[in-house]
């Protein structure tokens, strides 16, 4: 990613409401927001009636000769030991409550939700979502996501390497994205807008960069409609750049000739003869196949098995534009 | 000065700094290099416990300072990701393990222990010797670790990542395994001191509450830092022999990690705040010359504190994946452990009323520790609640609760407890002045630093960012520049002790007319065996008259 696309990912616009929170825009978010709040009142009360006593007598006890001695030595109290521990504790019990009730209601998706599923990867997300009896794939570095508002979507989550974390502010919506399980969300975005969706469980160098675009717009034919786009790719070289772009891939291969990266450079890629761990092998179409879906099925001598597998993200005319792009890096 | 000093001689001080001929203290008692590095002596194990947790706080700080300063802009600053990720594992590992779990038990705990129990030494000399030994060890790898390689997972070393990232962690992770034998062994020695030891007509209820404070810690020390060694032979075995045990890629799972670490972790963070809260109860007295409130409640909130600590760890796992009900019942626990914590700050505070409060170095340190250790547990209250959790984990708001407690809360005790026991670790009175106003300083810049970040975190900025989005920009500014402010402070409170070292004048035995035996019965600095003769209890803990 150049300086011009980091500079655009993280110009991302996160709304806010007030001093404290991002703008809810979930019917979910009422959940987090109102404990948010009982609980914040309740501290600032807390910490009034902690601290201003402490004030009062730093001040009105301050020792003013060096010998002065104690008014008292009294040294306990019963009853306030009593009603110290136990308004707390009622206190508690009721924000526990609060608090176990709105997350069933977070986790647990209601009927009838629409599922999407979700892949997190260092350091992209990606989507799949159903759709006129295909699965469109949309994926990448500071990808958009596009969901109608008003209708409910389940989420299910996971991750093809370490863990991650799905977080979307604006929604109040978090969950870690785990290797080898799936893990569950559910939303109904209530105003169209645009709303960051970040990955907050630390997963390496591009942890902070792994961020996403929830787009929510007003109506499901705005939605069907970008969805219809998304299903088809056009294989041309403006396509075939864009994804090399957006799909993680100049993390490790270069386009002007640069070695020193985790993946041979693209530069002069085409036609290219490279000796393997399995042999020698010309590059063409199939190998940029197989390197794509199955990246430790023939691996250049002198690099390491570290390239992640695209199986199942980028369909075959997407990797077709992929190849019509680096056919034009000479 | 002529203050303190006029007070010490109040009262039935038995101070041996002019009688019993010219015994030498026990800085003086022998010289050479290998009369430190084969000490038996407590006090001499305790002193360069200090010193070395002092060297790491230094160098920790300056991670923190290298995090903060890349953190001034949204993008690139000074360095590049892959390096933000070592230093900020850095900073977290450094001041868990080097500094915070032995700063106050192994450092001051070492030096105060058997002197607040009338007693020559602990029960184990040789074993507290290996003790500080291990910790050496331990420490020389985990700097290894960073200097060769370098490890980028996080303290918290979650799998699969951690299990497959390049970098020493297999030497990092080696290096917290022997540092916490070092743990577990002054816990244990703790232990027996504390139940084989005691003076003649102290019976528990009238010991000190530091020593209350400190057996609670030894007891979590004791119990759950070998979950944590097994833990980390696991990842390393998953790391050199492939064994699957949390990387799914090899059968494992990766949130058995997460249960394994935090097992260990959430009762380590008490490891962290007991010791800190048991020198609050000493310092509280000395400088309200009062006795600590609720005495009782004090001393069982400590071993409630200890007890409670082993089953809300899954308070850390919200959205880890776990069950609902697991979630459910970690919550409901995590809401019980809040109350002790509660009942010692009341307590603390109500000692106060109708005290004689003066406001040396030491106790301006306590006041901020009840300032900022309430803040920290308070904003734990959001974090406990399950659905507020959601929104507020993995976000800056953890990082400001979790250092609101630890630095606010731990740290600021060890400062104070330095600053308190310092006449009698070193026999050298401090510049007040300096002490002060240093004091402020941190206080100030540390409020500056953190809370700023309870803002970024429920605005939505996520942990561990090396990059972020250009709108949090201000408030990282403002924290960063706080974390400069808080530096200087801590400078200037680290250069006032060792400039007293040099300049400072004399110390009387008992500068504070303090109560406990340390302050009535042995001179500053200590001889080497502490007491001529075993003393006798005083009648009460904290045996103010009005």
């Amino acid at each position: 990613m150049d300086a011009e696309q980091l500079k655009q990912l993280q110009s991302m616009h996160l709304p806010l409401d007030g001093v404290w929170l991002p703008k809810a825009t979930s019917t979910i978010a009422h959940v987090v927001d109102d404990p948010f709040w009982i609980i914040y009142w309740a501290c600032v009360i807390a910490f009034v009636l902690m601290m201003a006593p402490m004030f009062w007598f730093a001040w009105k006890y301050r020792r003013k000769s060096a010998e002065q001695k104690a008014l008292s030595q009294i040294d306990h109290s019963q009853a306030m030991e009593i009603a110290w521990s136990v308004l707390p504790l009622v206190f508690f019990f009721w924000v526990f409550v609060l608090g176990f009730r709105g997350f069933l209601e977070m986790f647990v998706a209601p009927a009838g939700a629409t599922e999407v599923q979700v892949q997190g990867q260092k350091w992209q997300w990606s989507m799949a979502y159903d759709h006129k009896g295909d699965r469109v794939s949309v994926g990448g570095v500071g990808a958009e996501f596009v969901f109608p508002k008003n209708k409910k979507f389940k989420l299910v989550l996971k991750s093809t390497d370490v863990l991650h974390s799905f977080y979307v502010p604006n929604f109040r919506i978090k969950t870690d994205v785990i290797p080898g399980r799936y893990t569950t969300l559910w939303f109904e975005a209530t105003e169209a807008g645009e709303y960051p969706l970040l990955c907050t469980e630390y997963c390496g160098t591009d942890h902070s960069n792994m961020l996403g675009k929830i787009k929510i717009v007003d109506t499901e034919a705005e939605w069907h409609a970008w969805l219809d786009k998304m299903n088809t790719t056009v294989v041309d070289v403006p396509t075939g750049k864009n994804l090399f772009e957006t799909k993680g891939c100049t993390a490790c291969h270069s386009v002007d000739g640069s070695t020193g990266l985790a993946g041979p450079t693209f530069k002069g890629l085409w036609g290219r003869n490279e000796q393997t761990n399995k042999g020698p092998i010309t590059v063409d179409a199939d190998y940029i196949t197989e390197s794509i879906l199955q990246p430790q099925a023939k691996l250049v001598n002198g690099y390491q098995p570290v390239m992640p597998t695209y199986q199942g993200q980028l369909k075959q005319d997407q990797i077709n534009a992929i190849i019509e792009y680096i056919k034009t890096l000479k | 000065m002529t203050e303190t000093t006029a007070a010490a001689h109040v009262g039935h001080d038995h101070g041996h700094d002019h009688a019993h001929g010219e015994e030498p203290n026990y800085l003086q008692a022998s010289h050479g290099l290998k009369s430190w590095i084969f000490t038996v002596d407590h006090k001499r194990l305790g002193v360069m416990y200090l010193a070395a947790v002092s060297f790491f706080f230094f160098v920790g700080g300056l991670a923190a300072l290298l995090v903060r300063t890349e953190l001034l802009t949204h993008t690139k600053t000074i360095m590049d990701a892959d390096t933000y990720n070592r230093f900020f594992t850095v900073h977290g590992a450094i001041m868990v393990f080097l500094v915070i779990i032995p700063s106050v038990p192994a450092g001051l705990g070492n030096f105060v222990l058997p002197l607040q129990l009338g007693a020559k030494d602990v029960a184990f000399p040789k074993l507290n010797l290996l003790s500080f030994w291990v910790y050496c060890t331990g420490a020389v790898m985990a700097v290894s670790a960073i200097l060769i390689g370098g490890v980028d997972t996080g303290w918290t070393f979650y799998t699969p990542y951690s299990s497959t990232t390049s970098g020493s962690v297999v030497m990092m992770v080696a290096a917290v395994f022997v540092l916490g034998f070092s743990s577990i062994f002054t816990g244990m020695n703790f232990i027996v001191t504390i139940h084989k030891l005691r003076p003649p007509g102290m019976t528990w209820f009238k010991m000190p509450l530091f020593l209350w404070g400190i057996y609670s810690t030894s007891i979590i020390q004791v119990m759950a830092t070998p979950v944590l060694a097994i833990t980390l032979l696991l990842l390393i075995m998953e790391r050199v022999i492939k064994v699957g045990i949390f990387d799914p890629a090899l059968g494992g799972d990766p949130v058995l990690f997460q249960h394994f670490f935090w097992f260990y972790s959430h009762p380590a963070v008490y490891i962290m705040i007991l010791p800190g809260m048991a020198v609050m109860s000493d310092m509280i007295a000395a400088f309200t010359k009062k006795r600590v409130f609720g005495y009782r409640f004090v001393a069982f909130s400590s071993l409630a504190i200890a007890v409670i600590s082993f089953i809300v760890w899954g308070h850390h796992m919200f959205v880890s994946g776990q069950s609902e009900l697991s979630s459910m019942v970690f919550s409901f626990l995590t809401f019980l452990v809040a109350i002790p914590s509660g009942v010692k700050v009341f307590n603390w505070i109500a000692t106060m009323y109708q005290g004689s409060v003066s406001f040396e170095t030491p106790m301006l340190y306590a006041l901020s520790f009840l300032f900022l250790f309430s803040i920290g547990g308070l904003t734990g209250i959001f974090l406990g609640t399950l659905s507020v959790d959601v929104h507020l984990h993995d976000t800056y708001f953890v990082v400001a609760h979790f250092h609101y407690v630890m630095m606010g809360g731990t740290i600021m005790a060890f400062f104070g407890g330095l600053y308190y026991w310092w006449p009698k670790i070193t026999g050298k009175m401090y510049f007040e002045r300096t002490g002060q106003i240093a004091a402020i300083m941190v206080f100030i810049g540390f409020n500056l630093t953190f809370f700023t970040q309870f803002f970024l975190g429920s605005r939505g900025m996520p942990r561990r960012y090396y990059n972020y989005l250009a709108e949090f920009e201000d408030l990282h500014k403002l924290s960063t520049f706080g974390a400069y402010f808080l530096f200087a402070g801590l400078l200037l409170s680290l250069g006032t002790l060792v400039h007293s070292l040099l300049k400072g004048p004399k110390a009387p035995a008992n500068p504070w007319g303090a109560k406990t035996l340390e302050w009535t019965h042995t001179a500053s600095p200590p001889i080497e065996h502490n007491f001529h003769e075993t003393p006798h209890a005083p009648a009460a803990p904290y045996d103010y008259d009005t």
